[in-house]
């Protein structure tokens, strides 16, 4: 294999990487939009919160001595999980389930609201400047000739590949097997007809809420560990990405959403590697401008019929 | 969870909820400080202030919940149920002399009094103007389309960048510049438009979201035509017919204003005379729009909006339709965006960011969509209170997400609820309107 071929692996590679975490915030947006058909705009910044807590938590536990990566980085996880669920929840509660019934634009409006409302609430309580980390987990293993270019995969994105894969079997297994996510899937097939056969859709909806919230808190610990910076808008690019993956991959199916994660972190990856850095963003967006344009349905969703 | 009784009085539980998730919800959030310390990120508690406001909002909180039975009963038993006054002009639609006679009024009003004012106040009403052109713009594709469009800034950039590029490139002045910006702007939005029009509306929107990134990303990207990040400076302002407004005229044989009437020399005469052309232009805007509105095509941006499907059955072409609005609206934030440039002197992409777009959006959202002097009056409030109070500035943004939000919630119409334009009859058919149907509103 020559050096085009090893490059092209580390593009791949790469675009994977983050790809699975677009794919976790995707998944937010998919299951909101299958239940209620309605864009949580604000998603995003939940991501962003997610990845305040986990730098938070992981600075509190470096500060008492604590060394353990396993132990930090479950922690991290745990408490960042539970702060942005129980943003979901709120957020759902107050912006969004006094305006369930009304106008679609309406309830995008208030959701457009509330991710302002959210980004300066952050900006105002930790400061708008980039807030760096040093990497929790360093090294890597790396392949190649020893005077070409070389593969790496760094521990940080076999982690990534780890901690995502697990998230996404969790979920399937919710999803599929529990009695909850039955009702999830009832609720996404007929709102009207589940609440009519007995079950609290109002929990459901809630329920979809923190587990699209929780998701995308993964992914911010994740991506802010990869990263190491973070400031209090680095949301709505990621909130946009995550919902172009969904919609490419067919807005309201989760393994669709999982798909256009991957497609769209690759898609990125090669932009950037091969034609230009400046321009990765504008091809997300024209990606998202195409699909919208030639198959509104996405890859794998099913066609939504515009009834009267 | 959701199943108490609403009759108990008390509400402990729910209380409790609502206060620990505020806890929740604040205390790893705005109760702690990340700081970066010689590359070492350190948290630290946040200053006692801020924990004495989560604690209070947290008994706040708690106590609203507790008895929000008896506040709602009491709430509803002294007040209406409109918690926020309608602001509404009285219609003098019957007497057509009088409102003529206030409009003018109004308007010599709005032209005389900048000389009697400080420059920073006349400055501030330019951008306030400013504001309201971008908002009764976009008012006609939200409001009155009801087309969200979340990228309306990027019509703007194209206008102010027009302005800028044939400035730089090939010497074009204001004047014909406002007339290419506006055109530019509006051929964007026809090519835009064309093929994501026939998307649904929150499709739309998003859709919409990335045309405006692209447009600024190709901008500040696009080095070495538009300057990239670093934007275009020293932009010449308007000329009165030929007449500049510095202390020596920049090209030869031509002669500055004051000059040419023999007065003395004072700055306040160029921000007066962008002021005065910004009231023009909004003007321009405002009867423009006010007899689209009473044409056809008026007609049918709102009958799409109540009902994209009955006006296809009434064979309306909803893309043709859709596409005039924001054709239009694409060609306001040209004017506004051209205007913009010639103001601020210098332009860059950081000027034309989503935020942009969304207080253009809270504006429209504020005034009451469709209501175009409830558009008017948000622009200036909007712009002119966060410069009164300096303190509030910081927390602008913060306010309006909010507002936006609460908005939808309690009042979806607006402070200034839209006014359908009545269709009057000619003054010989009125006694028959009077007594048989009332005037026909727009659909």
């Amino acid at each position: 294999m020559g050096e085009a071929g090893f490059y092209f692996i580390q593009q791949l590679l790469n675009g994977l990487t983050v790809g699975s975490t677009y794919a976790l915030i995707a998944i937010g947006y998919t299951m909101v939009y299958g239940i209620i058909g309605m864009i949580n705009f604000a998603h995003g910044e939940i991501y962003m919160i997610g990845s305040y807590v986990a730098f938070a938590v992981l600075a509190a536990l470096a500060l008492m001595g604590i060394d353990s990566v396993t132990l930090m980085l479950s922690a991290a996880f745990i408490i960042s999980i539970i702060i942005t669920s129980t943003y979901g929840f709120a957020i759902e509660r107050v912006a969004y389930r006094p305006l369930r019934n009304s106008n679609r634009l309406i309830a995008l409006i208030s959701a457009i609201g509330m991710s302002i409302f959210l980004q300066n609430y952050v900006r105002i309580a930790q400061g708008s400047r980039d807030i760096a980390m040093p990497s929790l987990i360093t090294g890597g293993w790396s392949f190649g000739p020893e005077d070409g270019f070389n593969i790496t995969l760094s521990y940080m994105q076999v982690v990534i590949f780890i901690i995502t894969f697990i998230t996404m079997t969790l979920l399937t297994l919710f999803i599929s097997r529990s009695r909850m996510g039955r009702a999830c899937r009832a609720c996404a097939e007929d709102l009207g007809m589940t609440r009519l056969l007995g079950i609290n859709t109002n929990q459901v909806i809630s329920l979809t809420f923190v587990i699209g919230a929780a998701l995308a808190a993964v992914a911010g610990v994740l991506l802010g560990l990869y990263y190491g910076v973070i400031n209090p808008y680095i949301g709505f690019l990621a909130g946009l990405k995550a919902f172009t993956a969904a919609v490419l991959g067919g807005i309201g199916s989760i393994p669709g959403a999982v798909l256009g994660g991957l497609i769209l972190g690759v898609t990125e990856a090669f932009t950037a590697g091969y034609f230009s850095t400046e321009y990765k963003d504008v091809v997300a967006f024209s990606l998202l401008v195409l699909i919208l344009l030639f198959r509104p349905t996405g890859i794998l969703g099913k066609p939504e019929v515009e009834k009267v | 969870m959701n199943n108490y009784n609403a009759t108990s009085g008390l509400r402990w539980f729910p209380a409790f909820m609502a206060a620990g998730v505020l806890l929740l919800l604040a205390v790893l959030m705005l109760g702690v400080q990340l700081t970066t310390e010689n590359t070492q990120l350190v948290v630290d508690f946040a200053a006692s202030e801020r924990w004495a406001w989560i604690v209070s909002g947290a008994v706040f909180v708690f106590l609203v919940q507790l008895f929000r039975d008896p506040l709602t009963a009491l709430w509803s038993g002294v007040k209406g149920h409109n918690a926020i006054p309608k602001i509404s002009v009285p219609s003098l639609d019957d007497n057509k002399p009088l409102k003529r006679l206030l409009i003018s009024f109004a308007i010599a009003g709005l032209l005389i009094w900048p000389f009697f004012v400080s420059r920073g106040a006349v400055d501030l009403a330019t951008l306030a103007l400013i504001y309201v052109m971008l908002g009764l713009g976009l008012n006609v594709v939200v409001g009155l389309a009801g087309l969200l469009d979340l990228g309306y800034v990027g019509f703007y950039a194209v206008g102010a960048y027009s302005y800028a590029l044939l400035n730089q490139y090939f010497g074009l002045d204001f004047w014909s510049c406002l007339l290419i910006g506006g055109a530019m702007a509006a051929l964007f939005g026809f090519i835009l438009g064309f093929p994501v029009l026939r998307l649904r509306g929150d499709y739309l929107a998003i859709v919409t979201l990335g045309f405006g990134e692209i447009i600024r990303i190709l901008l500040n990207n696009w080095t070495a035509i538009t300057g990239g990040p670093n934007g275009i400076s020293q932009i010449p302002k308007p000329t009165l017919f030929g007449l500049e407004f510095t202390r020596r005229a920049k090209e030869e044989g031509n002669v500055p204003f004051h000059e040419f009437f023999g007065i003395d020399y004072s700055s306040g005469y160029k921000v007066i005379f962008l002021y005065i052309l910004a009231v023009l232009l909004v003007l321009v805007t405002l009867y423009v729009i006010n007899r689209l509105l009473r044409m056809p095509i008026g007609r049918a941006w709102e009958a799409l909006r109540e009902d994209d499907i009955a006006c296809r059955s009434l064979g309306l072409n909803p893309t043709a339709i859709k596409l005039s609005a924001f054709t239009i609206g694409a060609a306001f934030a040209g004017f506004a965006g051209t205007f913009f440039a010639a103001r601020q002197g210098f332009i860059s992409p950081e000027s034309f960011t989503f935020i942009e777009s969304a207080i253009i959006l809270a504006i429209v959202v504020l005034g009451g969509m469709g209501s175009q002097m409830g558009v008017i009056l948000a622009a200036v409030i909007m712009t002119v209170l966060p410069e009164f109070a300096r303190e509030f500035q910081e927390y602008r943004m913060l306010m309006f997400g909010l507002m936006m939000v609460l908005m939808m919630i309690w009042r979806p119409e607006g402070l200034m609820p839209m006014k359908r334009p009545h269709l009057s009859l000619n003054e010989d058919q009125e006694d028959e309107s009077a007594s048989g149907q009332p005037a026909a509103g727009s659909v």
